[in-house]
C-alpha cells in the first residue's frame, strides 16, 4: 500500500484506524488534504475528530492504515514529520508559570529557531497575538482568547508547511474566535496547509472543505455548499409556546425526519416535499394543544446539514 | 522520538533545563523542596534520632538504707547513665513508676544489704526493667550490670583479702572514637534525604507536565525524549548536589561529624547516586502521570527501601538472609557504605570501589528507564 507520496498533497490517509479495546475512535478514515487548503474535522464531542489529529501529528500510534504527511511516512519518519507542522492541542498547553517572551523562547529553542529569525518570529509572533508590550506578563494571567493567539504562534514559531489545530476555539469568546478564523486564513493564504477540528458547526464555513465525523466514522466529506445541498430535504422553522413538548409531539409524528431546538426556535426537517408541509406541522402541534405562531419553510443551513448528517449516521 | 541514531541537541536541552530553572524558581512548594526540606530534616532526625541510651530513668527502693546501699546508689548516679527520678517507698510504687515510664529501671535494695556484705554473705539485689523498648532495655542492664560490678569490686579491696587484680581489657574504637550513634546516623541521612528529595521534586516536575497536558505539546515538536529528560535532570542535580553539600556541612558543623575523606569524591559518587535516584523517579512520573500517584508509588519504591533497607539506621549486617539480599539492589544502601567511608573512615574509591561501580549501573538503569518511559506516543 505504500508508495511515493504526490507533491500537491499535504496530508493523505488511508483506512486509518484507532482502537482502544473494544471501543474504535476512529474507523478506517481515508481522506486527502490539498496543500494550501484549510481543511475542518467537523462533528460532536467523542465523534475521533481529536483522535483522527493526534494520529497526524505522531502523538498517537495509528491501529492500522497508512499516512503520509509532509510527504513523510506516518510509521517511519516522525521525527521528520515533527519538524514540519505545527500542532496546537485542545487543551491550552503553553506553560503558565511561563512569561509569553519565556513561552516563546522555549518553543524557538525546540524547533532551532535562533538568530536574526528569531528576533523577526518573536516580533510576528507578539504583534499577531496582540501582546506587543505584555512579554513580561505570566501566560496564566491572560485572558484565553490571548493565550490561544500565544499558542498559536507558539505553533507556528518554525514556519511549518502544515498546522494542526485540535479544537483552537473551543470556550473562546465570539470576537476572539473570529479574530482566529482571521489569523488561520492569513497563514493559509502564505501558502500553510492548515487542518482545525471544531464543535462549533458555523465554523465549517471558515473552511474550504469538511469532513464530518460521526462516532469515528467520516460520513460526509465535501465543500460547505455542497453539503449544504446535500441536505435535499425541507426544512421548516417553528416558533410555539412549549419547545421542547413540541419537539416530543413532533418526534412522534410519521413524516417528520427530524425536530431540533434552534435557539428558541425548531428546525423540523420532513421526509418528502409536500405543499402541505407547513400547515401539516401547524395541525399536528394544535392537536397536541400548543399554541403555534409561525411556520415558515426555510433555506437549510450548514449547521441544519450536519446536524442531519450526523442524526442519519447516528440512526 | 529519541531513536538512537538521533543525535542529541545541545539547543533543545538547554531549552528544557532554562525552561525547568525558570518554573523552579517561580514554585514555592519545589524551592521548600528542594532547599528547605533537606536542612529541616537533617536537623530533625540528627536531634531525634540517636541510639545512646543515657540519662535512664532510675528509682530506687532502699529497704536496707545504710551506708552500703547509699554507696550503691551513689554509684549509680556517678556514672552519668541514670538519672534518679525517685526513691519510691513500697513495691506498688516502684511498679507504679514503671507503668508511667517515669522510671526506666528499679533498683530494689533488701533489708539485709549491708549486712549480708559485712558478713561476706552474697547480697541479692533486685533490677525491674521496663522491656517495652527492648533495646534500651538491654543497654541501662549492661549499664546496671557494670555499676553493680565496679561496687563489688571496691567492697572486695576494702574488706577482705587482697583482691586479685581484675583483667583489664583495652579497648580501642576505630572511626567513631566515642560511639556516637549521631556520626553512624548523619552521613547515612544524607542518602536517605536525597532519595526522599528525588522522589518528590520529579513527581511534581514530571507528573505535573503530564496532568496540564504540556507534555503533549513539548512531544508534537522535534525534542528527543533523552533532551527532555536530560534537560529536566540538570537542574535537579545541581539541587541535589547543593543539598548533599549543605547536609554534610550541617553534619560537620552542628553534629561535629567528622570529614575525614575526599570532598570532590563525595561530589562525584553523589551526582552518580542522584542521576539514578532522580532517574527512578522521573521513571515513575512518566509511568503513573499524577503527581499524587507518583509521590506514593516514590516512596513506597524508593524511600521506604532507602529508609529500612540501607543501613541508615537499623543495621543490615544482623537482618536475616532475605532481607540483606534484597538490600543489595537498594541503591541507598551502597551510598550509605559510601557516605560512612567518607565521613568516618577517609577511605577512597580503592575501598569503595565495589559500592560506587552499584551506584553507576543504578544510574545508568535509573536514566535508562526515565528516558524509555517518556514515550512521545501515546498508547
Amino acid at each position: 500500500m505504500r508508495e511515493a507520496p504526490r507533491p500537491e498533497v499535504a496530508v493523505e490517509v488511508r483506512e486509518l484506524t484507532r482502537r482502544f479495546g473494544d471501543f474504535t475512535a476512529v474507523d478506517r478514515l481515508t481522506l486527502e488534504v490539498r496543500r494550501g487548503e484549510v481543511f475542518g474535522f467537523l462533528g460532536p464531542n467523542g465523534a475521533g475528530k481529536t483522535t483522527a489529529i493526534k494520529m497526524l501529528t505522531g502523538l498517537l500510534r495509528p491501529s492500522s492504515g497508512d499516512g503520509w504527511v509532509a510527504g513523510h511516512d506516518l510509521g517511519r519518519e516522525l521525527d521528520a514529520i515533527r519538524r514540519r507542522i505545527g500542532y496546537m492541542s485542545q487543551l491550552f498547553s503553553l506553560y503558565p508559570d511561563l512569561t509569553v517572551a519565556e513561552n516563546i523562547a522555549l518553543f524557538a529553542g525546540l524547533y532551532g529557531v535562533t538568530g536574526p529569525r528569531l528576533a523577526e518570529r518573536r516580533a510576528w509572533v507578539l504583534r499577531m497575538a496582540g501582546l506587543e508590550g505584555r512579554e513580561r506578563r505570566l501566560t496564566a494571567e491572560l485572558p484565553l482568547g490571548w493565550k490561544q493567539r500565544l499558542a498559536l504562534g507558539c505553533a507556528v514559531l518554525h514556519q511549518p508547511p502544515i498546522l494542526f489545530l485540535d479544537e483552537p476555539t473551543s470556550g473562546v469568546d465570539p470576537i476572539s474566535r473570529r479574530r482566529f478564523w482571521d489569523l488561520i486564513h492569513e497563514m493559509a493564504g502564505a501558502g500553510t496547509t492548515v487542518v482545525v477540528s471544531t464543535h462549533y458547526m458555523e465554523e465549517a464555513e471558515y473552511c474550504e472543505r469538511v469532513g464530518v465525523m460521526s462516532r469515528g466514522r467520516l460520513v460526509a466529506l465535501d465543500t460547505p455548499a455542497g453539503l449544504r445541498r446535500g441536505l435535499g430535504r425541507p426544512l421548516y422553522e417553528v416558533e410555539t409556546d412549549d419547545v421542547l413538548g413540541a419537539i416530543e409531539s413532533l418526534r412522534a409524528t410519521v413524516g417528520v425526519v427530524d425536530a431540533a431546538l434552534y435557539g428558541r426556535r425548531l428546525h423540523v426537517t420532513l421526509a418528502g416535499d409536500g405543499p402541505h408541509g407547513a400547515a401539516s406541522i401547524r395541525r399536528t402541534l394544535e392537536a397536541a394543544g400548543r399554541r403555534v405562531s409561525r411556520v415558515e419553510r426555510i433555506t437549510p443551513s450548514l449547521e441544519d446539514a450536519i446536524v442531519a448528517l450526523v442524526r442519519a449516521h447516528e440512526g | 522520538m529519541g531513536r538512537p541514531g538521533v543525535r542529541l541537541s545541545p539547543a533543545r536541552l538547554l531549552a528544557v533545563a532554562r525552561k525547568e530553572v525558570i518554573q523552579l524558581r517561580r514554585d514555592p512548594r519545589s524551592l521548600i523542596m528542594a532547599f528547605v526540606l533537606p536542612v529541616l530534616l537533617v536537623l530533625l532526625f540528627g536531634y531525634a534520632i540517636s541510639f545512646d541510651v543515657d540519662r535512664i530513668g532510675l528509682a530506687v527502693l532502699d529497704r536496707d538504707n545504710g551506708a552500703s546501699s547509699r554507696a550503691l546508689v551513689d554509684g549509680f548516679r556517678r556514672s552519668g547513665y541514670f538519672d534518679l527520678v525517685d526513691r519510691p517507698a513500697s513495691p506498688g510504687a516502684a511498679e507504679r513508676l514503671l507503668e508511667r515510664g517515669s522510671a526506666r529501671l528499679v533498683l530494689v535494695i533488701p533489708p539485709d544489704f549491708g549486712a549480708s556484705l559485712g558478713a561476706g554473705r552474697p547480697a541479692p539485689l533486685q533490677a525491674l526493667v521496663d522491656g517495652s523498648d527492648a533495646n534500651g532495655a538491654g543497654i541501662a542492664l549492661a549499664y546496671a550490670e557494670a555499676v553493680v560490678a565496679d561496687f563489688a569490686r571496691r567492697a572486695a579491696g576494702r574488706g577482705g583479702p587482697a583482691a586479685k587484680p581484675p583483667l583489664r581489657p583495652e579497648i580501642r574504637v576505630w572511626y567513631n572514637e566515642r560511639l556516637d550513634s549521631r556520626r553512624m546516623i548523619v552521613p547515612g541521612l544524607i542518602a536517605v534525604l536525597m532519595m526522599i528529595i528525588a522522589a518528590m521534586l520529579t513527581s511534581l516536575t514530571i507528573a505535573r507536565e503530564w496532568e496540564r497536558g504540556t507534555m503533549e505539546q513539548l512531544a508534537a515538536t522535534p525534542v528527543a525524549r533523552a533532551e527532555v529528560v536530560l534537560g529536566k535532570l540538570l537542574p535537579y542535580l545541581a539541587i541535589g548536589l547543593i543539598d548533599v553539600f549543605s547536609t554534610a556541612a550541617i553534619g560537620r558543623v552542628v553534629f561535629e561529624v567528622p570529614y575525614r575523606g575526599d570532598v570532590l569524591l563525595l561530589g562525584a559518587i553523589s551526582f552518580v547516586f542522584l542521576v539514578g535516584a532522580f532517574g527512578l523517579g522521573m521513571f515513575i512520573s512518566a509511568v503513573v502521570k499524577s503527581q499524587l500517584l507518583a509521590t506514593q508509588v516514590s516512596m513506597l519504591v524508593s524511600y521506604l527501601p532507602g529508609f529500612l533497607l540501607s543501613g541508615f539506621a537499623f543495621d543490615v549486617a544482623t537482618m536475616p538472609l532475605p532481607l540483606r539480599a534484597l538490600s543489595a539492589v537498594v541503591p541507598a544502601r551502597h551510598y550509605v557504605t559510601i557516605l560512612r567511608g567518607l565521613f568516618l573512615k577517609g577511605v577512597g574509591l580503592e575501598a569503595l570501589w565495589p559500592e560506587a561501580l552499584a551506584l553507576l549501573v543504578f544510574a545508568g538503569l535509573g536514566l535508562g528507564l526515565a528516558v524509555r518511559a517518556f514515550r512521545k506516543e501515546t498508547g
